[in-house]
């Protein structure tokens, strides 16, 4: 793809994106590393069973350091790679800011800690999963993040709006991947490569119509 | 500790890390198949309390990798499985991360962030049906709709629909 007719012109002003990568000066990025790793501890260390609707608050809507477009980019690269999404967005942002020193910076911000505890926890684990109410207070948490991780996934689905594909084409893809993991349970590999590719050559078709 | 467990746990967390599409949970019963089965450094206990207690604690899910290395060699384990499925992985990501930036105008880079972002969006909601069908009864799915409308439409904090989660569950409404 190196010779893709679609390659900036330097100079177009049409062909400068808008809104990326904190390149504007309005713009709030991290000041420092310091920043960087204690914005992604303090998020860690709210995310009880998963750290994805944290993050999305802090970084979008409290640090405003992304949209929630950038960040549905960074999820998507995420997902479709292997590894941990959370700790891949992280990586990813960090970078964006500092290079490989504010990857890294991201990662361990939201590892470290969070580590020491879960080994802490685990002397006490044994002792207490089995006490009715602590058994019960696990059980409503877990209830309610699974309930943040829906209410990202519905404030980012505004970031569709833009979208090339459509309202219609997008609502549907969402559903039709919504059905195949959640319901028929199908590999998550398998749904992925089927409607990515199917989502992403008519992204193409409609962006090259556009004459983008 | 036989010699050379050590290299081969942290060689099988590679391979488990280059496998782990859409996160490390699952490749879980691949980790059951060598910890529990051939390996025999867990107990299904200890292994189904690993991912219980990752789950439960503060911090990404993926530290229950960190736990099941920690209950079978101590710190040293614990480094040895959370530095090898973060290893192949990271390096992955970041270098596809910096390919797609630099070349973010060129149509293909578009057509894959625009083709995907609805299919992300998708998984979310998935994981969260996933996350809270598992339990039996109705009235925990009541607290999961509710807490995602609260947290669409409102700015309470996390922690307060936390706390109160916690509560609810531990006086027996949930």
């Amino acid at each position: 793809m190196p010779d893709s007719p679609d390659a900036p012109v330097v100079g177009d002003p049409s062909a400068t994106p808008h809104g990326i990568d904190g390149s504007t000066p309005t713009r709030p990025r991290p000041e420092s590393l310091r920043e960087l790793f204690l914005t992604f501890n303090w998020l860690a260390l709210q995310g009880f069973g998963g750290v994805i609707a944290v993050t999305q608050r802090a970084l979008c809507e409290q640090k405003r350091w992304l949209t929630r477009e950038e960040f549905v980019d960074a999820l998507a690269i995420g997902q479709v790679l292997p590894g941990p999404n959370v700790v891949n967005v992280a990586l990813m942002i960090g970078d964006r800011f500092f290079g490989w020193r504010g990857a890294f910076t991201a990662m361990a911000g939201m590892l470290v800690v969070p580590l020491v505890l879960v080994l802490a926890l685990t002397a006490l684990y044994d002792h207490y999963s089995t006490v009715p109410a602590i058994a019960g207070a696990l059980r409503g948490m877990g209830a309610v993040s699974a309930g943040l991780i829906v209410g990202t996934a519905l404030k980012l689905a505004t970031a569709l709006r833009g979208n090339p594909m459509g309202v219609g084409a997008c609502a549907a893809l969402l559903g039709l991947t919504f059905g195949a993991i959640a319901l028929l349970r199908w590999p998550l590999p398998w749904v992925l490569l089927a409607l990515g590719s199917m989502a992403c050559t008519f992204a193409w078709r409609r962006l090259a119509a556009a004459g983008a | 500790m036989i010699p050379g467990f050590l290299p081969a746990l942290f060689g099988h967390f590679l391979v488990f890390s280059l496998l782990s599409i859409g996160g490390a949970i699952t490749v879980a019963p691949d980790m059951h198949r060598v910890l529990v089965g051939e390996m025999a450094v867990l107990t299904d206990a200890q292994f189904n309390a690993s991912i219980a207690i990752a789950q439960a604690a503060p911090g990404p899910n993926i530290l229950f990798v960190a736990l099941m290395g920690y209950q079978a060699a101590g710190l040293i384990g614990a480094a040895a499985t959370l530095g090898g499925i973060l290893l192949p992985a990271t390096t992955l990501a970041l270098a596809v991360s910096r390919w797609g930036h630099a070349r973010q105008d060129w149509l293909a880079v578009r057509a894959f962030k625009s083709g995907m972002a609805p299919i992300v969006i998708g998984l979310l909601v998935a994981t969260g049906w996933i996350l809270t069908a598992q339990t039996p009864g109705w009235t925990h799915v009541l607290l999961t709709i509710v807490t995602a409308v609260l947290a669409w439409r409102t700015r309470l904090h996390v922690l307060v629909m936390i706390a109160a989660g916690g509560v609810l569950g531990a006086l027996g409404f949930v």
